[in-house]
C-alpha cells in the first residue's frame, strides 16, 4: 500500500490528468466489450461466454485488413462489420437452438464455441501472436494538458467510444427500432404476436453485441498483441463491468467500466499489489449492497 | 494325497505375472529389449499463447535429429521423437511425461517446458529414474538447489541467475556512465518475473551501489493492457527501467508504452527483447532499448551460429527462438555423449554427461559444458547490447564474462545455503 503516492497524485494536476485519462482508456475498451453482452443478456437472456471471442475476432479482422489495405479506417471497419456480420451467423445458427435450454446447455454450446473460435484463429493467423503496429498518423509525440500526458491515438478511442455510447442510449430509447428490441426484452411473444420478426431482432441484437466486442478488438489492435484466447481475459472483466452495473443495463455498464478503469489507474499508485483485488472488492461491496448491480432492475 | 490342479492360472503363475507387472510399472525400460529405434519422449507447449516457443524447441529437436539419424544414429540406432503436447499446465506436463515413458517405450526424455511444467517433469524423472534433459526452465533453483538433484537429470539452458549477473554489471556501467540512479521495474507478477528481477537488482546494485529502486510494478502474467503500469511509471519519473516481460506481453507493453514516448524519456533495459519473437514482431521497435541476448544469430558471431539460423529459418521459414538454440544444444549433449558412452543406456549417458564439454555453435568459445557438480549449462553465450528496428536487430554484444559469472554464483549459491 502505497497512500503517499496515491495522494501525491490527487494533489499534482499532472498526474491527475494522466491517470484519469488512462482510466477513461480502459474503462472505454471494457464499455465496448461489456456493452454487447449486457445487451445480449438484456434482450435475449442469454449469458454469452463467447462473447471475447468476438473482441479476438474484431481485432484479427482489423489487422488483416489494415495489412492488405493500409487504411485504419477500413481495418476498423472491417473489425466492426466482420463481427457483426459473424454474430448474426452464430446467433442464428447456433445460438437460437439453445435459446429455450437449460443454461447448463447455452453456457456449454458457447465454451464450445471458445474453444472452436481459438482454433479457428490459430488455423487462420497462426498460434503466435501478432502485432498490428501504430498506424503512421498516431505515431505523433503525446500531448502535454496540464501536464499530464495523453496520447492522441487514446483521444480517438475515448471518443469512437463515446459515440457508440451516445448513438447506442439513444437509439434504444428514441429509435422505433430501439423500442421494438426494449418491447422484445420485455414481452417476445407480445412482439411476435404483433407480426414482428423476433428471430430478426434477436439476430440483429447478437450482431450489435458482436461488432461492439469486434469494434473494441480494433481499436486495441494497435496497441495490444493479438493471439489466439486473447478473448478470455477481456470477457472475465466484463463480466465485472456488467455485474457492478447491472445485467442488462447499458447506462450501467458505461459506469461499470468508468468506474472499473478509474479504480484500476488509481489502484496502481494506491494499492500496486492489490490493484485487482480492488477490482474484486468493488464488484463485492456493490453485490452485498445493490444485489441487482447498480443499474439493474429487480425481477418482476 | 494326491493334489489335483485346477484348470486356469495357478497361484504361483499368477504371482509371477504380477511380479512382472510390478517390475514394467516401476521400471518399464528394464523390462524392454532394446529396440531398433530410441525412443525419445518430449512433453513441451504446442498450444495456448507460448505455443510458438514450444513449437520452436520442437522444430529446433527435429532439426538436431534429422542429422544425428542420417549420420547413422546413436550407437546404431535411430533416434524416434515422441512429442506431446502439455498445453503448458504442470499437471499435464507431469502426465505426459509419465505416459511417454510407460506406455510409448520412451528410454529418455527431453524436457520442452516451462519453469512451473519442468518441476513436475523433473519429480517424474525422480519417481522413474528416466534420463531427463531439461530444455527450457531458466529458474535457478531447478539445479542450484541440492533438494532437487538427481543422477539422471540435467538442464541444458540458460539460467536466470547467469542473466542476472551479466544483465547488473550491464546495467551498472550503463547507470554510472549515464548517471541512471532512480530506477523502475516492472516485470510479470510471477515466480520467474519475481526471481528475475529481484537477482538483477540485487547486482545492479553491488556493481552500482547508488542505485535506488523508486517503483515497482507487477502486471499479471498475459495482462492484455498495461496502461495504468505506463502511467505509473511515468509519474514515477525514474532515469531507467528495468523489465522480464516477455513475448507477447513485451510486444504489448512496448506498444502501449511507445505512445506515451517512454523510451524518450528514459533507458530501458528489457532482458528478454533480443529474441527474434519479439523483434520481428513489433512493428514500431524503438532504437536503442538494452536486452540480453536470447537467441539472434549475431551473437556468438561465428560463422557457425549464423549457419545454424540460417538454416533453421530455412528449414521452417521463421528465425529460432532462445527455447530454440538450448534444444539443439541437448541433442548435440546427449548425441556426444551416446558416441563417448558407445551406448543409449540412460545410466551409462547420465555418467557421460557429468563434466562433458561439446563443441557448440552457442557456446561463448564454441564450447559448452554440461557442469559435473549440479548438472547445468555453462559457458554458452551471454551477453547484452541495444537494439535497432532493423537486421541485424542488437548490432553489438557486450559479451559477459563467465569467471566473474561463476564466482558470484557460487557467493549465491552460498548465500541461498545451497553450498
Amino acid at each position: 500500500m502505497d497512500l503517499d503516492a496515491l495522494a501525491g497524485c490527487l494533489s499534482s494536476s499532472a498526474c491527475l490528468v494522466t491517470q484519469t485519462t488512462s482510466g477513461l482508456i480502459i474503462g472505454m475498451l471494457l464499455f465496448l466489450v461489456a456493452v454487447g453482452l449486457t445487451l445480449i443478456f438484456g434482450v435475449l437472456k442469454v449469458v454469452n461466454f463467447s462473447h471475447g471471442a468476438f473482441y479476438m475476432f474484431g481485432a484479427y479482422f482489423a489487422m488483416t485488413a489494415y495489412q492488405l489495405t493500409g487504411s485504419f479506417a477500413l481495418a476498423m471497419l472491417a473489425g466492426a462489420a466482420g463481427t457483426a456480420l459473424l454474430g448474426l451467423i452464430f446467433e442464428r445458427v447456433f445460438m437460437s437452438r439453445v435459446y429455450g435450454a437449460d443454461v447448463l446447455m447455452q453456457l456449454l454450446v458457447c465454451y464450445a464455441f471458445v474453444l472452436i473460435f481459438d482454433d479457428v484463429v490459430r488455423i487462420i493467423w497462426g498460434p503466435e501472436f501478432k502485432s498490428m503496429g501504430m498506424p503512421a498518423a498516431f505515431q505523433v509525440m503525446p500531448l502535454f494538458i496540464a501536464g499530464g500526458v495523453v496520447p492522441p491515438y487514446y483521444l480517438l478511442l475515448i471518443g469512437v467510444a463515446l459515440v457508440a455510447a451516445i448513438v447506442l442510449g439513444i437509439g434504444l430509447s428514441r429509435s422505433r427500432i430501439g423500442k421494438v428490441i426494449r418491447a422484445a426484452a420485455h414481452n417476445p411473444g407480445m412482439v411476435s404476436a404483433l407480426g414482428i420478426n423476433t428471430g430478426l431482432i434477436y439476430g440483429g441484437v447478437f450482431a450489435l453485441g458482436g461488432m461492439l466486442a469486434g469494434l473494441a478488438g480494433a481499436l486495441a489492435a494497435p496497441v495490444r498483441s493479438l493471439t489466439p484466447g486473447m478473448g478470455f481475459s477481456v470477457l472475465i472483466e466484463s463480466f465485472i463491468v456488467t455485474v457492478i452495473g447491472g445485467m442488462g443495463s447499458i447506462l450501467g455498464a458505461l459506469i461499470g467500466a468508468l468506474l472499473l478503469g478509474l479504480i484500476r489507474s488509481f489502484g496502481s499508485l494506491g494499492f500496486p499489489l492489490f490493484t485487482e483485488g480492488l477490482m474484486y472488492l468493488f464488484m463485492v461491496i456493490v453485490l452485498v449492497s445493490k444485489p441487482t448491480g447498480l443499474f439493474g432492475k429487480e425481477a418482476a | 494325497m494326491t493334489r489335483t490342479r485346477t484348470p486356469g492360472i495357478s497361484r504361483r503363475s499368477t504371482l509371477a505375472l504380477m511380479g512382472a507387472g510390478a517390475m514394467s510399472v516401476a521400471a518399464p525400460w528394464v523390462a524392454r529389449a532394446q529396440a531398433k529405434t530410441i525412443k525419445v519422449g518430449m512433453p513441451t507447449i504446442l498450444s495456448g499463447r507460448v505455443a510458438q516457443l514450444g513449437t520452436s524447441s520442437r522444430n529446433a529437436v527435429m532439426l538436431e535429429v534429422e542429422k544425428v539419424n542420417a549420420a547413422g544414429g546413436l550407437a546404431g540406432r535411430q533416434i524416434e521423437m515422441v512429442i506431446r503436447d502439455s498445453k503448458g499446465q504442470p499437471q499435464e506436463a507431469a502426465r505426459v511425461a509419465r505416459e511417454l515413458v510407460n506406455t510409448d517405450g520412451c528410454e529418455w526424455l527431453i524436457d520442452g517446458e516451462a519453469s512451473s511444467g519442468s518441476f513436475a517433469v523433473h519429480e517424474v524423472a525422480r519417481d522413474l529414474g528416466v534420463l531427463c534433459v531439461h530444455t527450457c526452465s531458466e529458474a535457478s533453483s531447478l539445479t542450484a538447489d541440492p533438494k532437487q538433484h538427481i543422477p539422471n537429470a540435467f538442464r541444458c539452458v540458460r539460467q536466470g541467475i547467469h542473466d542476472s549477473i551479466v544483465g547488473g554489471s550491464y546495467a551498472a556501467s550503463i547507470s554510472k556512465a549515464k548517471g541512471l540512479k532512480k530506477w523502475a521495474t516492472c516485470s510479470p507478477d510471477y515466480a520467474y518475473g519475481r526471481d528475475t528481477t529481484g537477482e538483477f537488482t540485487l547486482y545492479l546494485k553491488r556493481f552500482a551501489p547508488d542505485v535506488e529502486v523508486i517503483s515497482e510494478s507487477w502486471p499479471k502474467l498475459f495482462q492484455p493492457d498495461y496502461t495504468e503500469v505506463v502511467t505509473k511509471i511515468l509519474q514515477a519519473k525514474p532515469q531507467a527501467l528495468y523489465s522480464c516481460l516477455w513475448g507477447g506481453d513485451l510486444t504489448s507493453y512496448i506498444d502501449q508504452a511507445n505512445i506515451y514516448a517512454m523510451f524518450s524519456q528514459m533507458e530501458v533495459f528489457a532482458v528478454n527483447m533480443a529474441d527474434y519473437t519479439a523483434l520481428t514482431v513489433v512493428k514500431n521497435l524503438p532504437k536503442g532499448i538494452h536486452s540480453g541476448n536470447r537467441y539472434i544469430k549475431t551473437f556468438p558471431t561465428t560463422p557457425e551460429n549464423a549457419a545454424w539460423g540460417d538454416a533453421y529459418k530455412a528449414k521452417y521459414n521463421e528465425y529460432p527462438t532462445n527455447w530454440s538454440w538450448q534444444n539443439a544444444t541437448a541433442v548435440m549433449f546427449l548425441t556426444e555423449a551416446a558416441k563417448k558412452a558407445n551406448s543409449t543406456d540412460g545410466k551409462k549417458i547420465a555418467e557421460v554427461l557429468k563434466g562433458l564439454t561439446i563443441k557448440c555453435p552457442f557456446g561463448a568459445d564454441g564450447t559448452v559444458t554440461m557442469r559435473g557438480d549440479d548438472h547445468t549449462l555453462v559457458g554458452y553465450a551471454i551477453g547484452w547490447g541495444t537494439t535497432i528496428p532493423q537486421e541485424p536487430y542488437v548490432p553489438e554484444v557486450k559479451a559477459g564474462d563467465w569467471k566473474t559469472i561463476f564466482e558470484l554464483e557460487a557467493e549465491w549459491k552460498k548465500s541461498k545455503g545451497y553450498i
